[in-house]
């Protein structure tokens, strides 16, 4: 439970910091670090735990069929990368602070940086694979909304993009990684994936999975070829980049290589692939940062570089190599964020990070200077602080690495890479910090205020301490190191001096050739410049573009031209698959063994009208109208086919809908063209003809060959309980109040969403190019007189009968044929009638009801019945009934799905009055609006 | 002829009939196709609990049997639902005629030129 909590801290937290804003910058600043600062004690109560062998773990059932769970876990490796997360996450809220402007939205920055920082918790503490996934693509998308924090600027948005876009696509290979390791080691838990690596190692998938988790690792941690990305997120707040770039988010990449060693690593694959990457990048990017200007640029490329040897010590597949690694996550992570926010400074108090136009800042900036200083020595490996440590421990384990066959490969490479590094953290020194003083900064650069620089100090402290007395951090990084091994180690000593050893050559080959290199960097810029160089940003652009492109003439060729071209394509695909299932699968005679009905004489005569009506319209549909009549006859013979196939609530159902649906098509012909344009060439009618009798043709076959055969129903259950547990014999009405009431509650819903659409359709139609053009509809009248008195005064006569027809069709709903839906539109069609016959201001000014309220009370009280089963103790929607003596009616029987239905009532009336008032209001405005134009320009 | 060969003619018709309509170039024949459409769909799924003559689901003593109830009551749904999709279909497609002065439904619509939400010149160097 404690491990829930310090994921759920920090993105439920994320809510606060955009309403703590309103109390000021400095409580927005106290909640985030409050809410971080809880989260970590809470995950350091679990540290003694950890440290006396525990493992404490957390789990929740989620979708065990998938075996996704929501499980937890903190060994050491867990613990270590938890808490340097929180811990270097409140230095960063601290920075963040003095860092923002007051036209940055705080609020929002730290609401982002919370939720991104609860994901990384949650990759590193995860112990199902597929949760991990989860949290992943979250920090994916969680970075992309800080990278793109400063929205506004266009390098922002393109860093965010590409981050995304690479991070993202590698976020999907992991997710088929995880999926093959879950389903090779035969579970997806990482604390029982771990003791299974012979398995493992032995699977086909090993490869496969290898490879894909490889690029999910790669991507994220920036590695060689994917590494193009994380200098263009440098686009960020220098707090985010020295956050998510130099201590989280890309060692998810460095920790997922970690988490998996014990069972993916001590192949020849592995360290084939894993060790040339990781040495590859590292050389490269100490290459490139050397002689990148942008002071962020260097620091990013340098970050990249580190990360690539952090990838070359895992892919060794040694133990000692792993205890580096983790020495080394802890030193890289300390003084390249003190390095970063150190950059930050100088950007924010000299107005530039650009390192040509710096330097001398020592005298300026004192503080700021002595602090960078030292971190930027550790970085380059010099002794007594603790990047000398673990880039000497990483020498020791290249210097004897054979790779192919070839004993000097990565010794020569990782003396090449130190001294690369040596070089550009000296660069940094001298060119930014040393050196004379200028007199054009763009702003005159001082020192920052207390609480700017306190996180840089905080940091600076563990690169000394570590540096000078390193076998006091002995114990977290062996038992970091030993959770990474999954097993012993060999004994290591975490000491400064390791007498005279061949690592100690090369690392003093290192600093010396980096400064050497400084002093001639002049030349070498100009070899640099010389090569040719390719640009990562055009080659993304370009082979974004061409994906978009490919999309787009995929799209097109679907998806263009129009309705009846992708409808055609729909309907030819699905006639295609149907006809080759049909075809392949094993003969049998269309007719199955039931035994048939035979036909009567009145059945024969409504499916010959049915057969008139289908070629009438294909004729005739060019007149609207005569559609729309034929229509109706097609309706009415439909419901009488469900009258004779013992089915009366659909036939009431369908020919109350039937007069509805009428009256609503009538109003809109009026607004609409009278007639359609016979304008479709003949070939493409017939094209059309043709994939519809193919169509049809299916249809029918399937319809006569699964009603001519025998089957085996369900509902024998709803039969049977009908009575005796709904309390009614109408077993459809049981059905749909009862049995399925939840449907029904969604139906209702679905309807009432229609209704408001139509509403906000039509409500707005009456301004703008609509209500122009529905002010110039011309209304010739087809009658003499619109409201004839004879039918005024039959409906007013009829009203009250309709009504009290549609309430005693809506009471007997339970026991006989009818129920909410069919009253409900018995109900709306005598109201219709009025506004027919005597004109919608008539009606209007006569209603004393509101369709809104309706609709909105149907559905609340049918949600009301439903929810008052829960008071009772059973789930939503259980219905009771019981049996009452009432005065003068005698015993009746009172059902709380009477209630539900009356909402189902409600919600169909107010339906159907709200969508054919509201269409009836706009033909009223524009014959109003059209009249008055006629009697202006007669 | 059986009754069962007439259902099934007549949803094949409904189903040819409301496919060819949808598939021309106006929005009113779309909707009567789509009206057509649903009929072939509703009795389709009704027919799905075969044909019985004179069995409705009403629980009573002297029935001599059921028809299937299950059925019926999806389709009961199925027909209201349908008169909202018509009706919103209808205004939608109203709507559209005012707002474009065509009811045409088989208009080239110009792609758009920018890419992943990047006005071409803001894109980077």
């Amino acid at each position: 439970m404690k491990l829930s909590l310090v994921v759920l801290l920090p993105v439920v937290g994320a809510l606060i910091p955009p309403l703590a804003i309103q109390a000021g910058r400095n409580v927005c600043t106290t909640v985030t670090a409050a809410i971080t600062g809880l989260a970590l004690v809470i995950l350091l109560t679990e540290a003694p735990a950890v440290y006396s062998g525990g493992v404490p773990q957390t789990n929740m059932s989620w979708l065990p069929q998938l075996g996704l769970s929501v499980s937890l876990f903190a060994d050491g490796l867990a613990l270590f990368f938890a808490a340097l997360i929180l811990g270097i996450g409140l230095l960063i809220i601290l920075y963040a602070r003095f860092y923002l402007s007051r036209s940055d939205s705080m609020g929002r920055f730290f609401c982002y940086l919370l939720l991104f920082q609860g994901s990384m918790v949650g990759i590193v503490l995860s112990n199902n694979i597929l949760l991990l996934v989860v949290f992943w693509e979250l920090t994916s998308l969680t970075s992309f909304l800080l990278i793109g924090y400063w929205y506004h600027l266009p390098a922002s948005r393109a860093g965010a993009l590409m981050a995304l876009v690479v991070t993202g696509a590698g976020g999907l290979a992991l997710m088929g990684g995880m999926l093959l390791l879950g389903h090779s080691a035969g579970s997806f838990e990482l604390t029982e994936i771990l003791n299974r690596g012979e398995a493992i190692k032995a699977s086909p998938l090993y490869l496969p999975a290898l490879l894909l988790i490889l690029l999910g690792a790669f991507t994220k941690s920036a590695q060689f070829p994917f590494h193009f990305w994380l200098p263009h997120a440098m686009a960020a707040p220098t707090p985010v980049s020295a956050y998510l770039h130099s201590a989280t988010m890309v060692k998810a990449g460095v920790f997922l290589l970690a988490r998996l060693w014990p069972v993916m690593s001590g192949t020849q694959e592995w360290f084939l692939i894993v060790s040339l990457t990781g040495l590859v990048t590292m050389v490269m990017a100490a290459w490139i940062a050397l002689f990148k200007d942008d002071l962020k640029a260097l620091l990013a490329f340098s970050t990249i570089s580190h990360l690539g040897l952090l990838t070359m010590l895992l892919g060794f597949g040694t133990r000692m190599a792993v205890v580096a690694a983790v020495f080394h996550i802890l030193n890289h992570a300390t003084f390249k964020a003190a390095l970063f926010m150190s950059a930050g400074i100088v950007d924010h108090e000299a107005g530039t990070r650009d390192i040509r136009r710096l330097g001398g800042l020592r005298h300026l900036m004192p503080i700021t200077t002595g602090l960078a200083i030292v971190a930027a020595a550790s970085m380059a490996g010099v002794p007594l602080l603790n990047g000398f440590l673990s880039k000497e421990m990483m020498l020791e384990e290249a210097s004897h690495t054979i790779y192919a066959g070839q004993a000097w490969i990565f010794p020569l490479f990782a003396t090449v890479g130190a001294l690369l590094s040596a070089a550009y953290s000296a660069r940094l020194i001298f060119h930014v910090f040393l050196g004379p003083q200028r007199s054009n900064y763009p702003r005159h650069p001082h020192d920052p205020s207390f609480g700017m620089w306190l996180p840089v100090a905080v940091l600076v402290i563990p690169v000394i301490a570590i540096g000078v007395v390193p076998a006091t951090f002995a114990v977290p990084i062996e038992l970091t190191a030993r959770a990474v091994a999954h097993g012993t180690l060999p004994d290591f000593h975490l000491a400064l001096w390791h007498g005279f050893t061949p690592a100690l050559a090369m690392s003093s080959l290192a600093l010396a050739g980096g400064l050497v290199l400084l002093w001639i960097y002049p030349s070498a810029n100009r070899l640099r410049l010389a090569a040719p160089r390719a640009d990562a940003m055009t080659m993304f652009m370009t082979s974004l573009a061409a994906v978009i492109w490919a999309s787009r003439l995929a799209l097109s060729s679907i998806n263009g031209g129009g309705l009846p071209r992708y409808l055609s394509i729909i309907v030819g695909t699905i006639s295609i698959l149907a006809l080759t299932g049909f075809l392949g699968a094993a003969p049998a005679p269309m007719a199955g063994g039931r035994a048939v009905l035979p036909a009567t004489l009145p059945v024969v005569t409504g499916w010959l009208v049915l057969l008139l009506a289908c070629g009438m319209i294909v004729r005739c549909h060019y007149d609207r109208l005569t559609a729309l009549i034929v229509t109706s006859i097609v309706g009415l013979v439909v419901s009488l086919a469900f009258l004779q196939f013992s089915a009366p609530d659909l036939a009431l159902t369908q020919i109350s809908v039937e007069v509805v649906t009428t009256i609503l098509l009538l109003l809109a012909i009026n607004l609409l063209p009278r007639t359609t344009p016979d304008e479709s060439p003949l070939r493409a009618k017939l094209g059309a003809g043709g994939l519809a009798m193919v169509a049809g043709v299916g249809v029918a076959a399937l319809a006569y060959a699964v009603m001519t055969r025998n089957f085996e129903p369900i509902s024998g259950y709803h039969i049977e309980q009908s009575k005796p547990g709904g309390g009614g014999t109408n077993v459809v009405n049981v059905i749909l109040v009862d049995f399925r009431g939840y449907d029904t509650f969604g139906e209702i819903i679905v309807l009432a969403i229609a209704a408001l659409t139509i509403f906000a359709l039509l409500d707005s139609a009456m301004q703008g190019a609509a209500g122009r053009r529905l002010a110039r509809v011309r209304f010739d009248p087809q009658a003499h007189d619109p409201h004839p008195l004879m039918l005024t005064v039959v409906t007013r006569i009829l009203l009250p009968l309709s009504l009290m027809v549609g309430a005693y069709i809506l009471l007997r709903g339970h026991n006989m044929p009818g129920g909410g839906f069919i009253a409900g539109l018995i109900v709306a069609i005598a109201f219709l009638m009025q506004y027919m016959a005597s004109g919608y201001v008539w009606a209007h000014r006569r209603a004393r009801f509101d369709a809104h309220v309706m609709i909105g009370g149907g559905v609340l009280i049918a949600g009301a019945t439903g929810l008052a089963a829960l008071l009772f103790g059973r789930p939503f929607l259980t219905s009771t009934f019981g049996y009452f003596n009432l005065p003068v009616f005698g015993e009746v029987e009172l059902a709380s799905a009477m209630a539900f239905d009356i909402g189902v009532f409600f919600a169909v009336v107010g339906t159907c009055l709200l969508s054919l008032a509201t269409l009836s209001r706009v033909e009223e405005r524009a014959e109003q609006a059209s009249n008055q134009m006629e009697a202006r320009n007669p | 002829m059986s009754m069962e060969f007439l259902v099934a003619t007549g949803i094949g018709a409904l189903t040819a009939v409301g496919l060819y309509l949808i598939l021309l170039r106006r929005t009113f024949p779309v909707v009567i196709g789509l009206s057509f459409l649903s009929y072939a769909v509703n009795v389709f799924l009704f027919a799905m609990g075969r044909l019985t003559i004179d069995l409705p689901p009403i629980v009573s003593r002297s029935a001599a049997g059921y028809t299937d109830p299950l059925p019926q009551a999806l389709v009961l749904t199925a027909i209201v639902i349908t008169f909202g999709m018509t009706a919103l279909i209808v205004v939608l497609s109203l709507r559209a005629f005012l707002e474009t002065g065509t009811d045409d439904v088989a208009l080239h619509v110009r792609r758009d030129e920018e890419s992943c939400g990047i006005p071409r010149d803001e894109r980077f160097r």
